[in-house]
């Protein structure tokens, strides 16, 4: 059988009386890359802060990385990967500056960062701006850059919240290369995104609505279940209901 | 007269080491829907912030209802509406005292323009004593957009309203641009999303600074010079590589479910040529098609001519 990297069962957080997470159960299979999908005010963010280990949630069980949710929050911060849209790099820093912090913050060893950081700026072909500053590099860049360094230590899992906002189409499709490297390489990539056509680049998909899971399959069977042309049209019908509109 | 008009507009920052806007000329027509497509840097909102009077252009010269942006500033700010990228209104203030607001600044009240505002602001009155800086994305967008609208603009400039934005909420603010349309007003919108492009009755693709096409999102589609290929197979990714490393594959990107292709020399038996290679390479479950390109198929295409 196949290894399960996030396992969740019943997973929930409550503010008061408002349920952000509603019992949530899935599993996610190593290597996978997996769309985590919903409305604004589905739910996502909550669930995702609670699988990096950021926040504990109200009942239920979860393990990322083999970690527990609520008692080993330190080892999972260890073994995942972050990257937002937002919050990526230190624009006053350069590349290769970044990188070292990072590595650093990871507990890398200066010889390993040594190694790959040349590897990987050699890779993104970033040898001529090593040395600048990352503020003055376009989006496009920044984010295959930030991408990088969220999986340099090697993390079992990386957790990318919309990762391709408002990059230009031909980056944000370099940008799923990467993405399916690193899950050819073993890493599992657990990812938010508005594009639903990057919904269909997912092995399995969720929708999340109301803080519920509403749909969890691969992109093709969801399609077939909801009569639909495309991820977006299923999307639309199952969101369309959604009652809530919180961010 | 037209509504807007760009005429040779270039932008620089830092000393002119950064061109965010590079001989940029337009024209929107009055009651036009009007699309800025482009990726972010593309310079949509230095062209907004020119447009708007907050910004001064390097070179070139820009009109909105007629009007100089620079020597009719005073008159220009009093007829347009203006929704920046970045949520601008103040959070401290409920959502009814923001709109007092504004009103109130123009000159008027939310009653003389209510007509405007109705459809949105009705779903916005359950939150109307909550702080703005409360409320959820979507709501924050709608009052952004009430308070852009309250003194009855003759032009609406609407920067990336629906980025960030799940696919529900962007088809519901799609139907209220058509309606302020409806009721003629001018909009200028910019958007990432190609998709988003098909609203606009004329579209503008930018990149980098300048712009690579302008025309009617169909016009733009018929343009495309090259017959285009959708394929797929059981290994999507797999593919995908296999197309790049085939000689005679001009281009070949990922496109939700397929990938599209385009070729170097189309024989006219294109589709049974990809599938014979699938085949040869061993995947499964091939599908091979000629499709008609959309907005990103242009965009790319005009994106990697610009770049060779």
């Amino acid at each position: 059988m196949a290894e399960q990297v996030i396992v969740c069962n019943e997973l929930t957080k409550r503010f008061g009386d408002f349920y952000a997470v509603n019992k949530i159960t899935f599993e996610v299979t190593k290597g996978e890359i997996f769309g985590f999908l919903g409305a604004n005010g589905a739910g996502k963010t909550t669930a995702m802060r609670i699988l990096c280990g950021l926040s504990y949630p109200t009942s239920g069980t979860a393990t990322v990385a083999g970690f527990d949710v609520y008692r080993q929050q330190d080892q999972i911060k260890r073994n995942i990967g972050y990257m937002s849209q937002k919050f990526s790099l230190y624009e006053n820093l350069t590349i290769v500056e970044n990188i070292e912090f990072y590595g650093g913050v990871y507990g890398l060893s200066r010889a390993v960062i040594k190694e790959r950081s040349g590897e990987l700026i050699q890779t993104l072909g970033l040898e001529k701006e090593a040395k600048k500053l990352v503020g003055s590099l376009p989006l496009g860049w920044k984010q295959k850059l930030a991408f990088s360094v969220a999986i340099f230590h090697r993390p079992q899992i990386v957790f990318l919240d919309e990762p391709t906002g408002g990059v230009d189409p031909v980056t944000r499709r370099q940008f799923w290369d990467m993405i399916y490297e690193a899950a050819a390489s073993g890493i599992t990539v657990f990812v938010t995104t508005h594009y639903m056509d990057e919904a269909e680049y997912c092995n399995r998909v969720t929708i999340m609505v109301d803080g519920k899971i509403e749909a969890l399959d691969a992109p093709q069977a969801l399609k077939q279940r909801f009569q639909a042309a495309n991820m977006e049209e299923v999307f639309y019908q199952l969101a369309r209901s959604a009652k809530r509109s919180s961010d | 007269m037209d509504a807007v008009v760009l005429d040779g507009i270039t932008k620089t920052y830092a000393d002119g080491k950064i061109l965010a806007v590079d001989h940029v000329s337009l024209t929107v027509k009055r009651g036009e829907l009007f699309g800025l497509i482009g990726p972010d840097g593309a310079g949509k909102t230095s062209i907004f912030r020119i447009l708007t009077t907050l910004l001064l252009a390097d070179k070139g010269t820009a009109s909105v209802q007629g009007l100089h942006v620079v020597k009719d500033y005073r008159q220009i700010r009093k007829i347009l509406g203006y929704m920046p990228g970045k949520f601008s209104l103040y959070q401290d203030l409920t959502v009814h005292e923001n709109l007092t607001f504004f009103a109130t600044l123009f000159d008027t009240t939310i009653e003389e323009n209510y007509d405007i505002i109705r459809d949105i602001y009705e779903q916005l009155k359950p939150f109307s004593d909550r702080r703005a800086g409360k409320l959820s994305g979507g709501m924050k967008q709608k009052l952004a957009l009430c308070c852009a609208l309250i003194h009855k603009p003759e032009v609406l400039f609407l920067d990336e309203p629906t980025t960030g934005v799940d696919v529900v909420s962007r088809r519901e603010f799609w139907d209220i641009l058509a309606r302020l349309k409806s009721m003629g007003i001018t909009i200028l919108v910019s958007t990432p999303y190609m998709d988003e492009a098909g609203l606009c009755e004329r579209i503008a693709l930018i990149q980098a600074g300048s712009i690579m096409q302008i025309d009617t999102p169909d016009n733009i589609i018929h343009s495309y010079p090259v017959r285009l290929y959708a394929a797929k197979s059981a290994n999507i990714y797999g593919l995908l590589k296999d197309m790049r490393d085939n000689a005679s594959v001009e281009s070949c990107f990922a496109f939700g479910e397929y990938l599209h292709l385009t070729l170097k020399e189309d024989s006219g038996h294109a589709v049974t040529e990809l599938e014979a290679f699938a085949q040869q390479k061993g995947h499964t479950g091939i599908a091979v098609k000629e499709i008609s390109p959309g907005i990103e198929d242009t965009f790319i295409r005009l994106m990697n001519q610009k770049s060779q």
